[in-house]
Formats: C-alpha cells, structure tokens, sequence
C-alpha cells in the first residue's frame, strides 16, 4: 500500500513566504478562480444546476409526482411536442406522460441532495477520525490507518451494494452507504496534511502557550489541513452523486417514489431500443453537466491550491 | 520477508472473517426470505417446512457456524429462486465476468501508459490538453450513461456490433469464451471498452504524473549528460521507473474492474455474475448474495495479497519499512 503523505506547501507557509500578507487565502484562491476559464465555466454550470434545484417547484412547468397532473395519453411523446391542453413538452414526456423538463429538476435535487449530504457526513466523521489519527500517533493511529486500508481495497461500489442488500432502499439508506464508502478518503486526507502540520512551529507554539488540545486541533491544525479536504470534497461531492445515479440506474438505490436523475436514465433504457431515446438522453446530460461542472472547479482547485500535487 | 508474507496473509483472513460476520449479519436482519419464497396463500405447516429446509429458525451464530462450515466446503447454499447451489450458479458465471475484467484491464493499459507518457513529456503541448481533457471526460461521464450513448449510437442507429449477450462461445478447458470467434469479439468490444473508460483516465493521470516526476529527477539529467539517446533514457531510466507504482494500481483496478462489471454487465445484458447478483438483491435470494459477495471477497483479498507481495519484490523498501515497525 502506498503512502501518500509527502509533505506539501501549504497555503499558510506560501502567504508567509510571499509579499502578500494582506490578502486571505479565500481570496486569493477566488482570484485565482475568476482567471481560470475552465473553473469559471465549472462554476457557472454548477451555479445554475444549484440554483434551478433550488426553485424547481417554481420553475418546473407541472408537478413531476403529482399524479392528478400526468396524462397517459401524453406518454413518451418527442421533445417539442404539444399536450392535450396545450402544454408544450420542451424535453418529450416519458412513458407515464410525465414532463421530462419538470422531471429532471426534481430529479436535479435529489441527485444533488443525496451527494452534498453524504459528502458532508464523510467529511465531518473522516476529518476527525484524520485529526485524531494523526495527534493520538502510536497504535491508535496504526490501528485506524489500518481500517482506512482495507477499506479503500475495496471498490466503493462493492461496499454500497453490501449495504444496500442488507439496508434496503431510500434516501436515507444511500446516504448510509454513500458516508461508509467514502469517509476514508477524507481520513487519509486529514491525517496526511495534519501530520505534517503538526510538526511546524507555530504548533509547537501554540503547544508551549498551554493551550488545550482541543484548541490546538481545531483553531490551529484543522484550518491548515483545509486546503487539500476541500479538494479531496469537491472531487467526492462528484464522485457520490455519481455513485448514487448508478445504483439508482441499477435498482437498488432510490425507491421510484424519490427519483433521482440515475433513476430517469434507467426508465428511459426500456424504451431506447425502440428509438425513444430522449427519455434516458436528457436525464443523462444533466448529469453529465453537472458533475464535468464539479470535476472542473475541482481540478482547478487542486491546481491553485496544491500546485505539486498531481494525478 | 516471511514475516511481511505472513502478517499480510494473517490481516487477509481476518479481513476475510470480519467481512463473512459483517456480512452475514447484515443479511440475517434484513426481511424475512419465507415471505419471498411462500405464496401468500401457503399455510402455516407449508411455511415451517420451509423454515426448517432453510436452518430459519435456528439461533443466528449458529447458523453462522453452519455457513461458515459449509462455506469451507465449498457448500455456500442453495439459492432461494434457482434451487441450485449458489456457489455453482456464480462460478458458471464467473468466466464471463473475468473475460470482459481482462479484457477492460488490457485496453485501459494498452490505450492509457501511452497517451500517459506522450502527456507527461511535453506537459504543455496541445496534443497533451486533449489528452488530458479527455482523461477529465472519462473520469466525469458515468459508465453506465456511457454505455447507453454507446448502444445507441453503435447498435441502435448504425448498428455495427450487438447490444447486448456474449455471441459465439468456444470452449477452452471446458470454459467458455468470446474472444476467439468474430461474433464473440463484437459483442465484446463495446461492454469492454465501456468498462475500460474509467481506468483508461486513471492509468493516463497516472502514467503521466510518474513520468513528470520521474524526468526531473538526477539520474535523468545524468543519463542525458552520459549522452544517452532520449529514447533510451525513456525506455529504460523513465518507463522502469514510473511502472513500479502502477503495478500496485493495476492490481487493485483489476478487483474493481470486477465489481464494476454489475453495471456494464446490466446494460449490456451480459450472462456475468454482476447481473446475477444485482437479480439477486431484488428477490432477496440470500444464499447468492452471500456467496457471491464471499466470492468477491476473497478475489479481492487474494489480489491484495498479490499486489503487496509482487511490490514489496520489485521494490525492496516496502518489506524493509515494514520489517522495522
């Protein structure tokens, strides 16, 4: 197993060593973003797919799931085309006549739900195991390292589905799985960088003023570690939702009163091979969207805020 | 160097027990298979019968004891839907799993080591940007997505290569493959490739990092001060070394490669074990799930091993690291 644990510039040591000390490190990781065309480009698309999550009761020409809304008649009707009512389907319908439009930004937010969710639970219960791996040091830290090991072995999508067979389907059970799978690299992360925290000075500093370990963890080592967890994040917030959409795509995931945009994409599959394709297309070209979004502010992230890191 | 084999192959077979408890735990709690396997017009003596067929009623670590026994024996159950021996109904399978994992593996390797070096000896040219675009591409597209474009465009409008099953089969040593008729490849290429996407971009990223870094380092400038072509320098002093990490990579790809067939092989309807384990989840068929994932479980912990092992021999300061601690 490899250690990944070289030690890197962190951003506190390259604001001390620049001329720049007025400047924050958000600030300067925001400005390096703003000159970056591809993060801008990831930045808008995310931006929008957020924000049209967020109002789609608002904006979504029917309501997906109300059942009292869908007309049969209408079903698996192409893009463009006109209601019973006058309605026009921009996306087509699917097979139940429900507006794909509508359906793909309910679907928008769950998807994004699920992954923003479950990357935040990861990170909360990897961080910490990270930091109290890497301050406890010893058989503590070999003993969780350990632990990270293994699981990382094993692909994360083995581990969902042995969660999912034994938990069985919902929003909550995914996000279970999706935490299981993915806390690990947020400890190896965390311990990584507070490892080699730990040993610089101003922590012995901090150490030497009699402050609580407690303080020391969280006001001096935790924010160092900030800048490759927030990479490490971005890169996993895309890597759950993607996640999630395949084990909806395989019917295990979301039950189909909660869909999500995986869940779309495999009821079009059906009726692919018959030529109706914008039932999966669409659906999947959100996704598409929203995750290159994620993966680019992520890789220019990486790029800014860790410049020797790479692969 | 005994000693890093054995506390290796020790840590493989605890993961080995703690994953069978996780496991059968786990399943134990969740429905009950009586209600999947009765009607619901069965009457009460039909259901113990039933219960008592299937050990249901017996305390949960014993039937633990009886499985784990069992499993030694190769007896992992008979599943639930088929009534055939779980293990059998995986192995049958198993084959076709395995045939498209290499198959994937080869392509990730015979496409991704050299755009990933042409990407790492001139970082900045455009040729590497597209290279890398597309590595950011093959990590962001979902492979189950990929896979609809895929038969839509090559089965659906053109129709150049099948949908979905394996074709042709010849049988070597009994087992059958695709790989050598013309039919059976072109049922292949496209789960294959499908399959491959993701691991192409991962061994490009990889590839190129290592030769980045490997060509900044001294013994490069000194082989270049020697006067060695740029061609040898690359052969020999670059590619030697950018190799060795991807070895330990390769091998934890291969099991993840056969975890993530359950997706290609749902979408292209291939007869591996991916598609019986996802049918399996859906009618709670527990003697499957469990021998499928204990079958998973000890590939995974077998190539773990492998790659430690082939590491620690092809670079000698793993086993030392470890014999110090």
């Amino acid at each position: 197993m490899t250690r990944s644990s070289q030690p890197e510039i962190s951003v506190h040591e390259a604001v001390g060593t620049t001329a720049l000390p007025a400047i924050s490190p958000f600030r300067r990781t925001v400005g390096a973003m703003l000159h970056n065309p591809l993060a801008m480009a990831g930045l808008i698309i995310v931006g929008l797919l957020v924000l049209i999550a967020l109002i789609a009761p608002l904006v979504a020409p029917q309501n997906p799931y109300d059942l009292g809304q869908l007309d049969i008649m209408d079903g698996r009707l192409a893009p463009g085309s006109e209601s019973m009512t006058g309605m026009i389907y921009l996306l087509g319908t699917d097979d139940q006549g429900r507006d794909l439009f509508s359906a793909i930004l309910y679907g928008l937010r769950t998807s994004i739900l699920v992954g923003v969710v479950s990357a935040a639970i990861a990170l909360m219960i990897g961080a910490g195991i990270g930091l109290i791996s890497a301050y406890a040091g010893g058989r503590t830290d070999a003993v969780l390292m350990r632990i990270v090991d293994i699981q990382l072995s094993f692909p994360a999508i083995l581990i969902a589905l042995i969660l999912l067979a034994v938990l069985g389907q919902g929003v909550d059970k995914i996000i279970i799985a999706l935490v299981v799978t993915q806390w690990a690299y947020y400890a190896r992360t965390v311990r990584g960088s507070a490892l080699v925290e730990s040993k610089r000075a101003y922590i012995d500093a901090a150490r030497s003023m009699a402050l609580p370990d407690r303080r020391v963890i969280f006001r001096h080592i935790l924010p160092n570690c900030l800048p490759p967890l927030i990479v490490v994040a971005t890169m996993r917030v895309a890597y759950a939702i993607m996640l999630e959409a395949t084990l909806s795509f395989l019917g295990i995931g979301l039950p189909v009163t909660e869909p999500s945009l995986g869940l779309l994409i495999s009821n079009g599959f059906d009726y692919m091979m018959s030529g109706d394709y914008w039932i999966s297309v669409f659906p999947g070209l959100t996704l598409l969207l929203l995750i290159v979004g994620i993966n680019l502010i992520g890789d220019a992230l990486r790029d800014i805020l860790n410049p020797r890191r790479e692969g | 160097m005994s000693s890093y084999l054995l506390s290796r192959i020790l840590q493989a077979i605890m993961t080995l027990i703690v994953m069978s408890v996780l496991v059968f735990v786990g399943l134990y709690m969740i429905g009950n298979p009586v209600d999947v396997l009765l009607s619901p017009s069965a009457t009460p003596a039909e259901r113990l019968e039933i219960i008592q067929a299937f050990g249901l009623d017996r305390p949960v670590w014993e039937q633990y004891l009886l499985f784990v026994s069992k499993a030694l024996t190769g007896d992992l159950g008979n599943s639930f839907v088929f009534n055939q021996p779980a293990l059998d109904l995986i192995l049958q399978r198993m084959p076709a799993t395995l045939e498209l994992a290499f198959t994937a593996l080869l392509m990730a390797l015979v496409i991704g080591i050299p755009l990933g070096i042409r990407a790492g000896l001139r970082p900045d040219g455009l040729v590497s940007k597209s290279i890398m675009t597309f590595s950011i591409l093959g990590f962001s597209l979902p492979t189950f997505w990929i896979g609809l474009i895929m038969i839509l465009s090559f089965s659906v409008q053109l129709g150049w290569l099948p949908a979905s099953g394996r074709g042709d089969t010849v049988d070597i040593f009994g087992v059958p493959v695709s790989f050598l008729t013309l039919n059976g490849w072109t049922h292949l290429i496209l789960p294959a490739f499908n399959l491959a996407l993701f691991k192409i971009s991962l061994v490009i990223r990889l590839t190129r990092a290592g030769v980045m870094e490997v060509m900044q380092l001294d013994f490069v400038r000194f082989a270049r001060a020697k006067g060695l072509t740029e061609h040898r320098i690359l052969r020999v002093h670059v590619l030697k070394n950018t190799l060795i990490p991807l070895i330990t990579v390769i091998g934890l790809e291969l099991g993840s490669l056969i975890a993530f067939a359950v997706v290609t092989e749902t979408i292209f309807a291939w007869p591996g074990m991916g598609k019986l384990i996802i049918d399996a989840i859906a009618v709670l068929d527990r003697p499957v799930i469990l021998a499928y994932l204990m079958i998973t479980v000890v590939m995974f912990s077998l190539i773990n091993l492998l790659v430690d092992i082939l590491y620690s021999v092809v670079d000698p300061r793993v086993r030392l690291e470890g014999a110090s601690r």
